[in-house]
């Protein structure tokens, strides 16, 4: 018996061994398969940024190419004292907000209703997501000209004939002119990322519930919305992270005037009107550091609101 | 589980924008390092077939006409084929300047101001075209306006030449004026202009359109001059700044008033181009702006041909308010089709192009402000006879070393010829910009320009 035995326990830890060494060899593998793209990554990323940090110590103004030179901390000392960082501050976090949350609420409404069966279904799709394949920049000088413009601007044509008065949208609503339009480009990528959502909700779970004799109402903030969080955070996020960074239609339509100088735009201000180099790299870090804390702490306990308890 | 993929996709998230942000703001240094580019190599590429010259330019329409007529050079010139960029006059500025200062070489030909060129000359970015054009006897050097040459020289060397050149008039409807009982004179003062504003302002038609839209060359060309004949300046002799004094705050002051007033609906979004459109479109009466918009006025696609009045700049304590400007073409240092880029600057401002625009595009056409002998052309002299004489008349009446009541440390009438000034002027344009729409005081604006200012003076004194 005990003889039997001997094999079979030596077998069995040879077992685990060859298996621990399987596991080991098969992580290996997949770390090795992965370290291509990390180290893409890490060039296309980490390089450029290391080079940036280097350029905002550095005195570097492109029109006195003669004058370049070490300068320690001033660029970052001129940042923080010029008092161009915190209005800019400001208008990025209300011009990304306002769009993220009318976009989300315009993409909700729009992805329930495409969401239902109707005639014409696939080419209303295909319209709503229309705005969100122009480019920026051509979107932003539609608006300006077809759209905003006092004397040929479909928005006035039609106040005109309403006999309102007419609004001069650059002079008076800068910021509200910015906002209409990244929610008009962004409602379709919320709409996108909710119907998809909305096509994944089981279907037994709605019968069951219209069986228990809850209404369209409750069923919608019961069940649909608990289920559609994940697409509203992810919504959110990605939305956060693109309109953080727009640039074309301030550019295009307010040059930065009436609260609208985002980070981005005050960045390419100082880099190509400034064209102060070191100053405009100093700027750039202080970009990355900021928004680096606001997607750790901010959109973490934004998304504790969404969580009910804790439940995930 | 479902919490490690989230901060997963948190991870991805701050990386994409780490990547985006440093990207975003390398991406403007990253080709320096690439130095200026040796111009002498280029000889040996293009001698080998296709040259494709890239030529950055503004949206005006005597650019846009360069572009129509350039099959003419690239038929008469096989193997060369030349690719217009035109972009709008903010971004042409703050495309071309990164590319020339840091020797990218990304294009051949540049279209540049009054302003940059003898600034670049003397930084050794542009190539010197004294040899070039004084070599070829047929050019005709000396046939350039004195004043516009003077102005894009630096040390008696030549670095751009004019492709047309302007000041600023005042343009009005005169059908309408004759109408409403209104007189302008040859020389009015901007409270006549104000006066009258007033009076031809109507539900569908504003008074005059002026240039709000923020940028130095935009808002602060016409404003400058403003200033400048209501006393006031950027800078005294010894590089103060003089911004925060009473004589801007009376041209602000009569500025907002005369847009509130009478001046066109949204002035923040209004610049040379759009106050165009508004005075062919029938929705404004007047418009004090560059002299070269009379040209576009009187083509045969206008709809408002003959029915313009002009007159010199409107004034107020000076006794001219034009400014002097010329849009150029120069070859940047860094480029690697030297022969090439220069050959096609001398066609595009040569007598020949003067007359080919004129024999294909209509002669009223021509780039002005150029050169003399264009004024002697019969054809041009009969189709421009509305604005030729005032556009000649302005040009050599203005003086450009000392614009306003002032003295002033610099040569340049409507910006201070430093570096700094496109910062400056831009800053201070977005502090009026947000006074012109209510959102400021002007005592706010004209404080912190102050400050802006005084921190680019400080550099010059001295």
């Amino acid at each position: 018996m005990a003889t039997n035995l001997v094999p079979a326990e030596v077998d069995s830890v040879n077992f685990d061994l060859d298996r621990q060494r399987a596991e080991k060899k098969l992580a290996r593998t997949n770390r090795s398969l992965l370290l291509p793209a990390i180290i893409f990554a890490i060039l296309l990323t980490q390089i450029p940024f290391l080079v940036t940090i280097g350029f905002s110590s550095i005195r570097w103004n492109l029109l006195y190419p003669k004058q370049v030179g070490f300068t320690g901390l001033n660029n970052y000392i001129e940042v923080f004292t010029s008092g161009d960082l915190w209005p800019s501050i400001i208008a990025t976090v209300l011009i990304t907000a306002s769009s993220v949350i009318l976009s989300l609420l315009f993409g909700m409404l729009f992805a329930i209703l495409l969401d239902r069966k109707l005639p014409g279904r696939a080419i209303a799709r295909t319209l709503m997501i229309t705005p969100f394949l122009i480019m920026p920049a051509a979107a932003a000088l539609i608006w300006k000209y077809s759209m905003f413009d006092t004397n040929i601007g479909i928005m006035n044509w039609v106040f005109r004939l309403l006999g309102l008065p007419t609004i001069s949208w650059a002079t008076d609503f800068p910021l509200y002119m910015v906002i209409i339009v990244l929610t008009w480009q962004f409602t379709p990528f919320m709409m996108l990322i909710l119907l998809a959502g909305l096509q994944g909700q089981p279907k037994d779970v709605l019968e069951a519930a219209t069986v228990d004799g809850a209404g369209p109402w409750r069923t919608f903030t019961w069940i649909t919305l608990p289920h559609l969080r994940m697409y509203v955070e992810i919504g959110v996020l990605l939305g956060s992270v693109t309109i953080l960074q727009v640039f074309d239609p301030i550019a295009i339509m307010t040059k930065g005037t009436g609260g609208t100088k985002t980070l981005a735009y005050l960045l390419y201000e100082r880099a190509f009107i400034g064209l102060n180099v070191g100053e405009a790299a100093a700027y750039g870090v202080v970009v990355v550091v900021l928004t680096i804390i606001v997607a750790t702490i901010a959109l973490r306990t934004l998304f504790k609101v969404f969580m009910e308890g804790g439940e995930r | 589980m479902l919490t490690k993929k989230r901060a997963l996709t948190l991870g991805v998230g701050v990386l994409v924008s780490a990547t985006v942000l440093s990207a975003c703001s390398s991406g403007s240094t990253a080709p320096a390092s690439s130095g200026a580019a040796p111009a002498d190599t280029a000889a040996a590429t293009a001698a080998a077939g296709e040259i494709t010259l890239n030529l950055a330019t503004v949206n005006n329409g005597q650019m846009k006409d360069m572009e129509k007529l350039k099959t003419e050079y690239e038929a008469s010139h096989p193997g060369v084929k030349v690719n217009f960029q035109v972009m709008e006059e903010g971004d042409l500025r703050a495309a071309v300047t990164s590319d020339v200062a840091s020797g990218a070489g990304q294009y051949d030909i540049v279209t540049i101001g009054a302003y940059e060129t003898p600034q670049w000359g003397a930084n050794g970015w542009l190539v010197n075209l004294t040899p070039a054009l004084t070599a070829d006897a047929n050019y005709d050097v000396n046939d350039i306006l004195p004043p516009v040459k003077a102005a894009l020289s630096s040390g008696d060397q030549q670095y751009a030449v004019p492709f047309y050149g302007e000041s600023s008039i005042l343009m009005y409807r005169k059908d309408l004026a004759d109408a409403a009982g209104v007189k302008f004179s040859d020389h009015p003062t901007w409270q006549e202009v104000a006066d009258a504003a007033k009076k031809l302002n109507t539900a569908d038609m504003s008074g005059i359109c002026m240039r709000g839209k923020p940028g130095w060359g935009d808002l602060f060309a016409p404003l400058t001059t403003v200033v400048q004949t209501f006393g006031g300046n950027w800078y005294d002799m010894d590089w103060n700044a003089t911004v925060n004094t009473p004589e801007w705050k009376s041209a602000l002051e009569f500025y907002k008033k005369l847009l509130d007033d009478s001046g066109e609906a949204d002035p923040v979004s209004s610049s040379f181009n759009e106050c165009l459109t508004a005075l062919k479109e029938g929705k404004t009466a007047m418009w004090a702006d560059a002299s070269v918009a009379a040209s576009m006025l009187e083509a045969d696609d206008s709809p408002v041909k003959g029915k313009m009045g002009y007159a010199h700049m409107p004034v107020n304590k000076t006794p001219e308010s034009g400014w002097l400007w010329s849009w150029n073409l120069a070859v940047p240092a860094s480029t690697k089709q030297q022969d090439a880029a220069v050959d096609f600057v001398k066609w595009a401002t040569s007598k020949d192009y003067h007359k080919l625009v004129g024999e294909k595009l209509g002669w009223s056409l021509v780039p002005p402000g150029a050169r003399t002998s264009t004024y002697e052309i019969p054809e041009y002299k009969e189709a421009a006879a509305a604005y030729a004489p005032i556009t000649l008349d302005q040009m050599s009446a203005v003086n450009p070393a000392q614009p306003g009541v002032n003295p002033q440390p610099w040569v340049g009438i409507q910006y201070v010829a430093i570096p700094e000034f496109q910062d400056v002027g831009n800053q201070c344009a977005q502090l009026v910009a947000d006074y012109l729409a209510n959102r400021s005081s002007v005592d706010d604006a004209l404080t912190k320009c102050q400050d802006i200012a005084q921190k680019a003076g400080d550099a010059h004194k001295g």
